[in-house]
């Protein structure tokens, strides 16, 4: 598994995918509920990933991007821009038009994000015919290719099936080819290994590596997974309560300073340094409170 | 990168694979446990028949009959056997069709009912289909647009359905485009001037006048057909909204209609090729179960509009206190009842690729 | 917070409003609160208790308000349109008042309502729960027993009944609970096999409570919110049955004034003299939407994620 593999080109050229000050808010009842506050961060044709706990707001972050935020939910942001285009001054139809096309984002368990009544080859050709106009045999057959793309054996008959019949593996990998198969420039992993199995997760894992590799995209991996992010992207986010608390290299992560990201660390067992109990993570409540850190480049 | 070994084969879950004595079974349960309930609910009838009513025998040979004639009844009715073998007669009786003969008619019950059914058939079609046909997108319309006003209407619309009854609305339906308006024709299915020269093929007046090429007699029942129709419709309508509307509901917040937003596909692509498609699983049930409904509806609703069909026997019979009809009625009603539900789950199976 | 007197009235509101009970009484009435406020928001549930309220109010004043009695026919006076003489919504074919009449009815739909929304689901919960509890082949048998009831139509049903008791009021009554008892046994049973499997049944068994004990002082309590949204929208239904078996001249007999019995008495004339049959369907109307947005708003208050709220 490749750390550091990926394009580094973020050099003076404007960042694949940049954010400002992202907010996303859902009225309750006496009050609103902030699900990501302040977020602020650039990707460029690398990996990034995105480190936290439930409700931390990262899979939040992830569909903001996609301005996939409903109502009653509402974002906002200074702006957030795709190649310096500014996402949030689009029109919906636009959005449409980048959705799929340039930014792409695969979910969890494709035992539900996968339509249960269309068989699946159906769905990677929809996904295909969603921004260019071919036939739908020329729909059919590329496909199919995606499919071999993601290591799928005997894809002609997997096309037929439906997603019930696929296990749960396969079925990410068929996610992956129907998310790909528009060639985005950003991918988006929203805890793409966390409902399949462990030996699983390595072949899922070696598909998008293989993939993000060959065309040269940016992706963004979304996880709580502290140990998979960091040896799977170039650079982490640690995000507590809607906030970025901390950024750094992967490479440097065991570096890192803010106590929640060391709480974490020190939280996971290792074996060259086993202890006699592993520390319990201490909330502190000013983790939550002060200005989140930008994300940088 | 190594080639991913594919050692998960595409498992099969029951469905192509399966074998037949497996399908076999099922179908034998699903028939064992239908017969069952078919015989419970004629063990209710024969309750309803033999058991409460005081004295069975005076209600077929009347208060005045002289006691032999009352014991050659008591006899030939078997009332002189143990319960249980009477009931056993009984089951032997209605499974080979016959029902007992109507004190009103003088005619075998069976008969009867083959005769007025499919004026209800007819009834409760049309019905459904308008029921259906407006229902499901006004279902889908006030789903996708939760909380407005659009959802408002359609919902207090379907509200005022279940709260009203439905034989009051029918006859405030006949003072309105009968009486006052003059849009529909008046009760009964078709002017006595027409009635009975088309021949019989079907049952269904609308469609033998159409065979015989009548189209005069075709819009002469479609105007008596149209409004007990819409009123039964309308029932029908507001249950099937409601339903589409809740299963939408449930659909539209799955995350396989995320993922169709995140491949960049239009609200109109993801509402119709995405959500309604999962729904129409579920709505067929709903929509067979409205069928069945529209059955019970029709009872009352045949009585306003002089509909010569199953309603409208079952209780000229009762004000009559014939009682072998009411049974007799009663129980091809359950059946038609139990088989509908039947109809609906296997349908279910069919539709469904995930039953399979 | 400052101390003294200031901390101590701490208004009933906060009390209420609070996010940490501090006893079990205060979460259990922080609850019912949040539950009324919810309820409250919704202004269609709240209509519809209005026009339940409205129905008892004019069940015990009824007497009070009816203009006239409602029995005492005037044949000079027959079919008169709404407002004519002093007659709100005018007189049938003998002359009654039609108002008074309604109001009368508005006490017979009450009685029928309550004595049906008791006893068919107690009787429900009793063979739900049996079954559920005791399983095997008890279970099996008042299954399909219930199964069986659900099988027919309910009117139709009821109509068999009642053809065989005899037309009457309670006779009626009694062919509804016949025919409403069993989707409170599915309810029940359901419930049941659910809280079954939970450990503190485990752990009130093994402290020798029996089995009527349990069923009665722990099961039967938590089938109650499920059961009172079900009855709430039955009772809706239920109206609409009582006035057909009305209609049909198979419930309460001439000349109580039954608001079905009505509907069929005008329909005779209903193209000329159209407010006799129309008055009293308009009250029946009333009545089973009142149940209808009641329940709905219970059961958005009760049960969420049925995800039928506004």
């Amino acid at each position: 598994m490749s750390g550091g593999g990926g394009g580094r080109n973020g050099i003076a050229s404007t960042p694949l995918l940049r954010l400002d000050d992202l907010w996303v808010r859902f009225p309750g009842h006496n009050r609103v509920i902030e699900a990501v506050r302040g977020v602020s961060f650039s990707v460029g044709r690398e990996r990034v990933g995105i480190v936290g706990e439930s409700g931390s707001g990262k899979s939040m972050t992830g569909r903001a991007i996609l301005r996939l935020i409903r109502h009653p939910g509402r974002m906002s942001a200074n702006c957030v821009e795709l190649e310096g285009e500014d996402l949030l001054a689009l029109s919906e139809r636009r959005m449409r038009d980048i959705r799929g096309h340039r930014i792409s984002m695969i979910m969890q368990d494709p035992k539900y994000s996968l339509n249960p009544v269309v068989r699946v080859g159906e769905q990677i050709a929809e996904a295909y015919r969603a921004h260019s106009r071919v036939s739908s045999g020329e729909a059919r057959r590329r496909a199919i290719e995606m499919l071999e793309a993601v290591q799928i054996r005997d894809p002609e008959r997997v096309y037929e099936t439906y997603p019930h019949e696929v296990s749960g593996g396969m079925g990410q990998r068929i996610m992956i080819a129907m998310m790909l198969v528009p060639e985005p420039d950003l991918l988006i992993a929203d805890e793409p290994t966390s409902a399949l199995d462990v030996t699983v997760q390595m072949q899922v894992l070696a598909v998008i590596d293989k993939l993000v590799a060959e065309k040269g995209m940016g992706l963004i991996f979304i996880s709580h997974d502290l140990n998979l992010v960091a040896s799977f992207c170039d650079r982490v986010l640690i995000m507590y309560a809607g906030r970025i608390v901390e950024t750094c290299r992967a490479a440097t992560l065991h570096e890192a300073e803010h106590p929640y990201t060391r709480g974490l660390l020190n939280s996971l067992p290792r074996i060259d340094q086993p202890v006699e109990r592993l520390k319990v993570l201490a909330r502190d409540e000013a983790w939550s409170e002060g200005a989140g850190v930008d994300g940088g480049t | 990168m190594s080639q991913v070994a594919n050692n998960e084969s595409v498992e099969r879950r029951g469905g192509r694979a399966l074998p037949l004595n497996d399908t076999l079974r099922r179908i034998g349960q699903i028939t064992f446990s239908v017969a069952l309930t078919m015989v419970g609910l004629l063990a209710i009838t024969f309750v309803i028949g033999r058991v409460m009513p005081v004295d069975p025998v005076l209600a077929v040979v009347g208060e005045r009959a002289s006691n032999e004639v009352y014991e050659a009844a008591r006899k030939a009715m078997g009332l002189d056997r143990p319960l249980i073998v009477q009931f056993g007669l009984y089951l032997r009786d209605v499974f080979s069709g016959d029902l007992g003969v109507s004190t009103l008619t003088a005619r075998p019950v069976s008969a009867d009912i083959a005769r007025v059914f499919p004026a209800t058939l007819e009834l409760a079609t049309i019905a459904t289909l308008i029921g259906t046909l407006l229902g499901i997108p006004a279902g889908v319309l006030a789903a996708v647009y939760k909380g407005r006003l659009i959802d408002q209407v359609i919902r207090v619309i379907g509200l005022f359905g279940y709260s009203m009854p439905i034989f009051w609305l029918g006859l405030m339906g006949l003072l309105v485009f009968y009486g006052i308006l003059g849009w529909v024709a008046g009760p009964g299915r078709i002017d006595v001037y027409y009635d009975g020269i088309v021949p019989t093929t079907t049952g269904f007046i609308l469609i033998d006048s159409l065979i015989a090429g009548e189209t005069e007699i075709f819009y002469n029942a479609f105007s008596h057909i149209i409004l007990p129709a819409s009123i039964l419709g309308y029932y029908s309508l507001a249950y099937i909204s409601r339903m589409t509307r809740s299963f939408m509901l449930e659909q539209l917040g799955q995350e396989y209609i995320t993922t169709a937003r995140v491949k960049g596909l239009s609200e109109m692509t993801v509402i119709w090729r995405h959500a309604v498609r999962n729904v129409m699983v579920p709505l067929i049930t709903v929509v067979a179960l409205s069928y069945a409904n529209l059955l019970e509806g029709s009872v009352l609703t045949e009585v306003i509009f002089s509909w010569p069909g199953i309603g409208s026997y079952i209780t000229t019979a009762l004000l009559s206190a014939d009682m072998a009809a009411v049974l007799g009625g009663t129980i091809v009603v359950g059946a038609v009842f139990v088989g509908i539900n039947l109809l609906s789950d296997v349908l279910y199976k069919v539709v469904d690729p995930r039953a399979r | 917070m400052s101390g003294g007197g200031v901390a101590k009235r701490e208004s009933w509101r906060q009390w209420l409003a609070t996010d940490v009970p501090r006893s079990r009484g205060q979460a259990k009435a922080v609850q019912l609160y949040l539950g009324w406020l919810a309820f409250r928001s919704n202004t269609l549930a709240v209509i519809g208790l209005a026009i339940l309220v409205l129905l008892v109010l004019l069940w015990i004043f009824g007497p009070l308000i009816a203009t006239q009695d409602p029995f005492a026919q005037a044949l000079a006076k027959r079919l008169l349109p709404p407002g004519a003489e002093g007659h709100l919504m005018g007189t049938d074919e003998l002359g009654r008042d039609i108002y008074s009449r309604v109001v009368h009815g508005a006490g017979i739909a009450l009685y029928i309502v309550t004595l049906v929304a008791i006893t068919a689901p107690a009787l429900g919960l009793i063979v739900g729960t049996l079954a559920g509890y005791l399983g095997g082949w008890v279970d099996v048998t008042l299954m399909r027993l219930t199964d069986i009831f659900l099988a027919f139509p309910k009117l139709v049903l009821a109509l068999a009944f009642v053809a065989a008791l005899g037309a009457g009021l309670e006779n009626a009554i009694l062919a509804l609970i016949l025919t409403a008892w069993p989707p409170y046994a599915r309810i029940a049973r359901a419930e049941t096999l659910t809280i079954r499997k939970s450990e503190f049944i485990d752990a009130v068994r093994i402290q020798g409570i029996g089995s009527v004990r349990i069923i009665v002082g722990h099961i039967w309590p938590l089938c109650i919110s499920s059961i009172i949204i079900r009855v709430t929208l039955d009772m809706a239904g239920i109206i609409l049955t009582a006035a057909g078996l009305g209609f049909l001249g198979l419930g309460a007999q001439p000349p109580t004034p039954e608001w079905g019995a009505m509907i069929s008495s005008g329909r005779k004339f209903v193209l000329d003299q159209w407010w006799v049959a129309t008055m009293p369907g308009l009250a029946i109307f009333t009545v089973s939407l009142g149940f209808n947005l009641l329940g709905d708003g219970l059961r958005d208050v009760l049960d969420p994620k049925s995800g039928g709220g506004s």
